[in-house]
């Protein structure tokens, strides 16, 4: 017994070592969105609800079979006592209590973090569709008329509104940082909202295995101040390339670690016609009671 | 001819694969010398291959998941091995087709290859002789499970050496699945060995389900049956319900692959969400397949452990029931991510957070056993006592996890990886170790070597620690999981302590073989005379170790719960008859090992589009059946004489 408590001591400790070390690095738990900062707080209050149960289970599990060693015959010791109408109650109770309460939470919250919720804010959202590749990701600006491949550069401050499809197998768009992530589906439009509180270099990345150059559909997620950001539309805009069905169809070739492109301009039809490919009727992952529609999307 | 198959697909280029091949066929040629020089051919193939006898199935199925422990560990070595190096301008040791192979082969193997053949086994020796009975209900189907098994194993083991295996994870999603995206060999095998050995597993829980329902000792009604027993139950209902859905799923990818429709495909009509929803339909209730045996287990080893009765037997029962059914009405929380509505998700959350109540109910009931006990520690004590204290932290996470919006930022992370090994390490397989531990001496008929197999505990546990609490903190970094390559050096020491760890649980497993071979060279000094070595409480324990093939020379009449500590207490335990009844006992017979090799035969002409072979090997299994089928000579008479022989040369032995 002396050996696990041991155990558990050392572990503990560098348990809290490592922590206290790389804090910054804990993306999940260092949220730069609100989006993020809310599934942060649901991670900690079930963490420490649960300890509830965890703690004592882990304490009754060590203390009571050293308590109750046979070499200890001074503690009590009643073989055929095998039922206790309070602490059966105690048992059922006092997690369906825990439940109860993190599930109000799950029901709050999940509405509250629909990820097809648009955000509350007075700034004017920024549209992004987002096509993930093999195996690159794709990011178009309707608004903006540009597109950029492997970096994905945006407002601080501005609430985000992505229309996601794949060209490939299914993905999972996902900036650790921001917030929820979502499938990619081919055929199909998810969507998303997210928001970054302050300018900074997030990581993005693809959370679906998707085949050989999974591991390198990583992108730099950039929140800048929104002049910075009209200014680096600009920079695009410079671009001599432009993403028609054509060049399109390049980037559609396998390929991986694909440096960063820019395009000075898009076709509008280039996102409808990606999903087309596979579903000639626009229909969306998400049902919410509409019937699919044919034609063009949204 | 030979379909797709050419000397090719023998991967000579790459040595590692290499390697394990010639390791394997040394390991395999090895064996086959050993049963040759000690002239052992005759009597395997009498004695075991060809048996019906449950006891003896059950002992082959934990050697087989025993050598598929080696097989999917050496995996896991190599993915931590292989990850802790690969940060940056390096490419670790492994490209990105194999790296992807080696994660597949690992979860399929441990899964279906490790932990189903292990409980199969466990149930297979034990629960007849739990419930009295002197066999299960379709002894034939036993040996066509077992061989069965064996074919999707050999299946496995073949796409080592010959072609390569899935790339698309043991869960297989679509379309990546499909043949646009994996146009080779890899994804038949892993299709082919699943769909082979899944219909084995259906049969177990038909056979097992039957045989608790119908052929329990008279007296032994359901509530005084061993919870090992009940967990079988549940177990078996729950494989019973779940495993044609695979076998659908599984299916209708064959029709997409083999004659080109569009089930699950990116286009004309496909939709790889029906593939998700499928797969883990079945999934999910695999999960608690692999765990209430554990369970079951857990709570034989408390009890006897403790010298008390198990706290809260209607509780545990009711409690499993519970996450029986339950256990079918979670399997969104698997993919949180994929869009579904907000009340869908919510849902599918709090039926996930509910599953959890039953599971710690179970947790304090096994507690309160301990309390007012007295408290042997014993290997598969120690085993126990590791996953009622680590358990609860996997059980923590994944509340955590079945909160939807929680899981948006933790889906698919090195968290998520380290939640279901906290559950089916410290779980499942603890459980199995103990059961192991607990039920050899019972099996085989000589006590393990208690000090290999404390320090195996302890390899296993703090290894665990080392190996997956460093995920738990990788997820939190933003660690996605299946990554060959990554490039945030943050992430470089915890992969390394996690590579430290699986170094301890190698160690651990070099304990439990240095176990097996010392108590075997110690057999005769441990040799279990009496039949019940811990003074055990239920019924298998009343019978010799190994017990005879017709387990009861009298059928025992329960009239408790813990009928065999019942039958002690009241002095009746080894009561010698006055006389002895000729038995009726199914005849071995080479009709299961011959539906194996067909399958595998099938199996493997399937994958390589071998078609002549396919369909001669498929009208070869319908053969063998129909031979069984015709056959009215499948018993034979035990003389009491000769029933009279055994139990006497029993009861001189223990006198």
């Amino acid at each position: 017994m002396k050996k696990l408590y041991c155990t558990f001591a050392v572990l503990l400790l560098l348990c809290s070592a490592v922590l206290l070390q790389g804090c910054s690095e804990l993306l999940v738990l260092n949220p730069k969105g609100p989006i993020g900062h809310s599934e942060y707080f649901l991670i900690i209050i079930s963490f420490v609800l649960m300890l509830l149960v965890v703690v004592p289970v882990i304490v009754m599990s060590l203390w009571f079979p050293l308590k109750y060693r046979s070499t200890n015959k001074n503690a009590p010791y009643d073989p055929n006592w095998c039922y206790s109408k309070k602490i059966e109650i105690a048992m059922w109770l006092i997690p369906i209590a825990i439940v109860s309460v993190l599930s109000f939470l799950a029901w709050r919250d999940t509405h509250r973090l629909d990820p097809y919720l648009p955000l509350k804010s007075d700034a004017a959202p920024l549209h992004v569709k987002v096509v993930s590749l093999d195996w690159k990701w794709l990011f178009i600006y309707p608004e903006q008329n540009i597109a950029v491949v492997n970096e994905f550069v945006f407002p601080a401050k501005v609430p985000l509104s992505f229309q996601i499809t794949s060209d490939t197998v299914m993905t999972s768009f996902f900036i650790p940082q921001l917030g929820s992530q979502i499938y990619a589906m081919a055929g199909m439009e998810t969507k998303l909202h997210l928001m970054a509180d302050e300018p900074g270099e997030y990581i993005g990345q693809n959370q679906q295995f998707s085949g050989a150059g999974y591991p390198a559909m990583t992108f730099k997620a950039l929140a800048d101040s929104k002049e910075h950001f009209e200014a680096w539309v600009q920079q695009v805009k410079q671009s001599p390339q432009r993403l028609d069905i054509a060049r399109f169809k390049e980037l559609q070739k396998p390929s991986s670690s694909v440096p960063v492109l820019y395009f000075s301009s898009v076709d509008p039809e280039l996102f409808d016609y990606i999903i087309h490919q596979y579903n000639p009727i626009t229909m969306d992952a998400h049902p919410t009671g509409d019937m699919p529609h044919s034609g063009h999307g949204q | 001819m030979f379909g797709k198959l050419s000397l090719s697909a023998i991967p000579y280029h790459d040595p590692i694969v290499m390697g394990a091949v010639v390791g394997s066929l040394l390991a395999g040629f090895g064996v086959i010398v050993l049963l040759t020089y000690f002239k052992k051919w005759t009597y395997l193939w009498k004695e075991w291959l060809i048996s019906f006898d449950h006891k003896k199935i059950g002992i082959m199925y934990i050697i087989l998941s025993l050598v598929m422990l080696l097989r999917g560990f050496s995996d896991a070595i190599m993915l931590r091995t292989h990850q802790a190096i690969a940060l940056g301008a390096s490419q670790g040791f492994l490209p990105p087709d194999h790296f992807n192979q080696i994660f597949s082969a690992h979860g399929t193997i441990m899964i279906l290859f490790l932990a189903m053949p292990f409980l199969s086994g466990l149930m297979n020796i034990i629960v007849p002789l739990q419930i009295g009975a002197r066999d299960v209900a379709f002894p034939f189907l036993n040996s066509v499970s077992f061989w069965l098994t064996v074919a999707g194993t050999m299946l496995i083991m073949v796409s080592l050496g010959v072609g390569e295996f899935s790339r698309a994870g043991w869960s297989g999603y679509a379309p990546l699945t499909e043949l646009a995206y994996s146009p080779d060999t890899g994804v038949d095998y892993w299709m082919w060995s699943i769909q082979i050995a899944g219909l084995g597993t259906l049969l177990t829980g038909i056979n097992f389900l039957v045989t608790i329902l119908k052929m329990r000792a008279p007296g032994m009604t359901l509530m005084r049956m061993p919870l090992f027993t009940w967990t079988a139950v549940f177990t078996n209902v729950l494989i019973i319900f779940s495993f044609p859905v695979l076998t659908v799923a599984l299916a209708l990818l064959t029709l997409d692959r083999y004659l080109g429709m569009h089930f699950f495909s990116n286009d004309m009509g496909g939709n790889m969400m029906m593939y998700t929803n499928l797969f883990w339909t079945w999934g999910h209730p695999e999960v608690y397949i692999v765990i209430l045996p554990a369970f079951g287990i857990f709570s034989e080893v408390v009890s006897t452990f403790s010298r008390k009765k198990l706290f809260g037997y209607g509780s545990l029962v009711y409690a499993t029931a519970a996450i029986m059914f339950l256990s079918f009405a979670v399997w969104v929380h698997h993919f949180f991510t994929m869009g579904a509505s907000v009340n869908v998700n919510i849902f599918f959350g709090i039926s996930t957070m509910l599953i959890a109540i039953p599971t710690g109910v179970k947790v304090f009931n096994w507690l309160f056993t301990m309390y007012r006990g007295r408290v042997s520690f014993t290997t598969p004590m120690y085993w126990t006592l590791g996953f009622l204290s680590t358990f609860a932290v996997g059980g923590l996470a994944g509340v955590l996890l079945s909160i939807p919006p929680a899981d948006f930022v933790l889906h698919n992370s090195l968290f998520l990886i380290a939640h279901f090994h906290n559950m089916l390490v410290p779980g499942t397989l603890f459980g199995f170790f103990a059961g192991y531990a607990y039920w050899f001496p019972k099996a085989i008929g000589f006590r393990l070597n208690e000090t290999w197999g404390k320090r195996a505990f302890w390899c296993w546990l703090i290894g665990f620690y080392m190996a997956f609490i460093p995920l738990y903190i990788l997820g939190f970094m933003g660690m996605p999981r299946r990554m060959q390559h990554f490039d945030n050096p943050a992430w470089q020491p915890y992969l390394i302590i996690a590579l430290l760890g699986t170094g301890v649980i190698c160690l651990g497993i070099g304990c439990i073989i240095i176990q097996l071979l010392v108590s075997i060279k110690d057999r005769h000094a441990n040799r279990d005379v009496t039949g019940d070595p811990w003074d055990g409480r239920t019924l298998e324990w009343a019978t010799a170790s190994p017990p005879p093939v017709y387990n009861f020379a009298t059928i025992p009449v329960v009239e408790d719960r813990d009928a065999f500590w019942d039958m002690k207490e009241k002095g009746i335990a080894y009561q010698r008859p006055t006389q002895y009844d000729p038995i009726e006992m199914p005849k071995n017979s080479w009709h299961g090992v011959a539906i194996g090799v067909l399958a595998f035969v099938f199996g493997f002409s399937m994958i390589w589009y071998i078609w002549w072979l396919a369909i001669v090997s498929f009208l070869g299994l319908i053969a063998v059946v129909i031979a069984r089928a015709s056959l009215d000579d499948i018993h034979e008479i035990i003389p009491a004489a000769e029933v009279a022989r055994i139990e006497n040369l029993r009861y001189q032995n223990m006198a």
